[in-house]
């Protein structure tokens, strides 16, 4: 077929009736989506720069820099800090997608999604199978130069896997977020300051970076209940030690609300559209 | 894998609406509009920016739900069945619905594994549509390194993985050079030939005119026209008396006697000293032309014809399609 001489024009006789197969199901739907996401990474890669330089960036300031004066050493910091910045980067990237979202959105290939008889969350789950390989990619190279610098999980190979299935958790429940966001703002800039003007106080105003010990009585009764000091907790119980199902339970209220809430917002916004 | 189901459905026409309505706020975009679109054929909705064509068109493809009014497409209704109607249906919109960083191939088979085929089926619907629609040669290149021709070729092609009932085109040429239009239009007539029925929508009369079987005229979201090419031009009266004037000077004199003689009301064109103006009959327009000299309006040339589209759609909305006029109260 594609030796047939090229036309100056696109010949269409050879274009015949195609019937269609039978109705794949919702998950079928939602793979296929996730496929898109994987090609994504082999046709942007560069993708995976902006995702991972912001929190090489934290690490290595943190830990030189503000590490020693923190924590009376850099080594003792780097153990503090890193299950906190694996937090913060999956809170970060979500803003990205997001972002891609509504980039997504402004053209017209949602446009045609909407007009296939598909599963209508179908793009949405496929953009969070995305999402989530981006966390682990992310926290993976992170993690590994944790590792490098000298940060040792105590808790070994368990507790890491442990972590990063909380961390997908997390990822999959904070999304929603942010896919709300993408559908209700055309502009994706806008979408990623509106993202980064919640997520900041959220995130220093945790005990990602610090003990909240030496805060001032109103911050820490907000940094206690934050949702992102839970969070890291419980990553942090599970890497360094010391943490209980309770602490992990107390992590996955935010995400599991979250997404108990926006799942069914983000259908209806998806369907006024 | 046969046209047979296709077929053997019921004659019913591909599209009926009744009274549909949509509105954005206080702005009422389409204001009632009934439309038959019968199987098998290439219907032009016409009209300028804004107009309400678009958003006819999303109705019509369960993009967007009407305010008002009902419709059916392929049989299915609208609200009631959206889903029949979407497995009935394909749409290309305005903008290309494509992934700018996937390849061309890759597009075709993600819209084909959505549509349910399997590996290898949907890289064979991929290629075999590249082929047919000369894409094999950019198959592995990202769409975002495709030239306007391609994309729209592409997104066409991306709409015919499983053969429609009803094809939608949202401005299918809009912002294409003069070849890779005719490329398109050659696709439709392509397309229509093996049976698909085609919605387009137009602001370009010569596309309505070289595709349409029907066109249906459209401004301020209501339906103020609809036939054939021909009907539209007849109804406008016998033909167009164009005059163009030897002193520019004389404008507005000349356009008060030949409204006064013909009944009707003059067309200005901008650059020329030309007017334009409905004449009911070869011997009014004599008439008229032996007015303006008895007046001592001199010409350099006159001619009469056949009224073109674009003199059908001002005569129908008082509008041009393809330049701005200031006074658009003329025919409302």
């Amino acid at each position: 077929m594609s030796d047939r001489p090229m036309n100056d024009l696109p010949d269409t006789a050879g274009l015949r009736h195609v019937a269609r197969p039978p109705k794949p199901s919702a998950f079928s739907n939602a793979l296929v989506f996730g496929w898109r996401a994987v090609l994504k990474f082999k046709h942007v890669p560069e993708q995976l720069f902006d995702l991972v330089m912001t929190p090489i960036m934290f690490t290595l300031l943190f830990t030189f820099v503000f590490g020693g004066a923190l924590a009376g050493s850099t080594g003792d910091y780097l153990q503090f800090f890193l299950p906190g910045i694996l937090v913060q980067t999956v809170m970060f990237n979500s803003v990205y997608s997001g972002m891609g979202l509504s980039t997504d959105l402004g053209k017209g290939l949602f446009d045609r999604f909407r007009s296939l008889p598909i599963w209508p969350l179908a793009p949405f789950a496929g953009l969070m199978v995305g999402d989530i390989l981006r966390h682990l990619i992310a926290a993976t190279i992170i993690l590994t130069i944790g590792l490098i610098l000298g940060y040792r999980p105590e808790t070994g190979i368990l507790g890491v896997l442990g972590a990063f299935a909380l961390l997908v958790a997390i990822g999959f429940g904070m999304g929603w977020i942010f896919m709300v966001l993408g559908l209700l703002i055309r502009t994706p800039t806008t979408v990623m300051t509106m993202g980064f003007t919640f997520l900041f106080p959220l995130v220093f105003a945790s005990n990602i970076m610090v003990d909240p010990a030496t805060m001032p009585g109103w911050l820490r009764s907000f940094v206690d209940v934050n949702p992102v000091s839970l969070m890291t907790t419980a990553i942090r119980g599970l890497m360094n030690g010391g943490g209980s199902f309770a602490d992990v339970g107390l992590a996955l209220i935010a995400p599991a609300l979250v997404t108990a809430i926006l799942a069914p917002v983000t259908l209806m916004l998806y369907r006024r559209r | 894998m046969t046209s047979d189901a296709y077929r053997e459905s019921a004659p019913e026409p591909a599209i009926v609406a009744k009274g549909l309505i949509k509105r954005f706020g206080d702005v009422t975009a389409v204001a009632g509009i009934d439309l038959i679109v019968p199987r098998g054929m290439i219907f032009a909705i016409l009209g300028p920016n804004g107009a309400g064509k678009t958003t006819l068109m999303r109705m019509l493809a369960t993009l967007t739900v009407p305010d008002g009014g009902a419709a059916t497409v392929m049989g299915h209704d609208l609200t009631a069945a959206p889903d029949a109607v979407r497995s009935a249906i394909a749409m290309t919109g305005q903008f290309a619905s494509l992934d700018e960083d996937l390849t061309g191939r890759e597009n075709l088979i993600l819209i084909a594994r959505l549509w349910g085929f399997k590996g290898r089926a949907a890289r064979e619907r991929g290629d075999e549509l590249l082929a047919a629609f000369d894409l094999s040669d950019a198959a592995t290149k990202q769409v975002k390194d495709y030239s306007g021709g391609m994309r729209r070729r592409l997104d066409i092609a991306a709409s015919l993985i499983v053969t429609p009932g009803v094809l939608f085109l949202d401005e299918p040429t809009t912002g294409l050079d003069p070849k890779a239009r005719q490329g398109v239009w050659r696709m439709i007539r392509g397309l229509a030939d093996s049976g698909v029925t085609i919605l387009l929508t137009t602001q370009y009369l010569e596309e309505a005119d070289q595709l349409a079987s029907r066109i249906a005229v459209i401004d301020h979201g209501r339906k103020i026209a609809e036939g054939t090419s021909r009907e539209l031009k007849a109804a406008t009266g016998s033909g167009f008396l164009h005059v163009a004037l030897a002193d520019p000077g004389h404008l507005d004199r000349a356009a008060a006697v030949l409204e006064e003689q013909l009944q009707s009301s003059v067309q200005r064109s901008a650059e020329g000293a030309t007017l334009s103006i409905i004449a009911k009959s070869p011997e009014a327009a004599n008439a008229a032309l032996a007015t303006l000299i008895a007046d001592g309006i001199a010409l350099a040339d006159f001619s009469m014809g056949q009224p073109t589209l674009d003199e059908v759609f001002f005569a129908l909305t008082g509008e041009r399609t393809t330049t701005d006029m200031p006074e658009r109260e003329a025919a409302e």
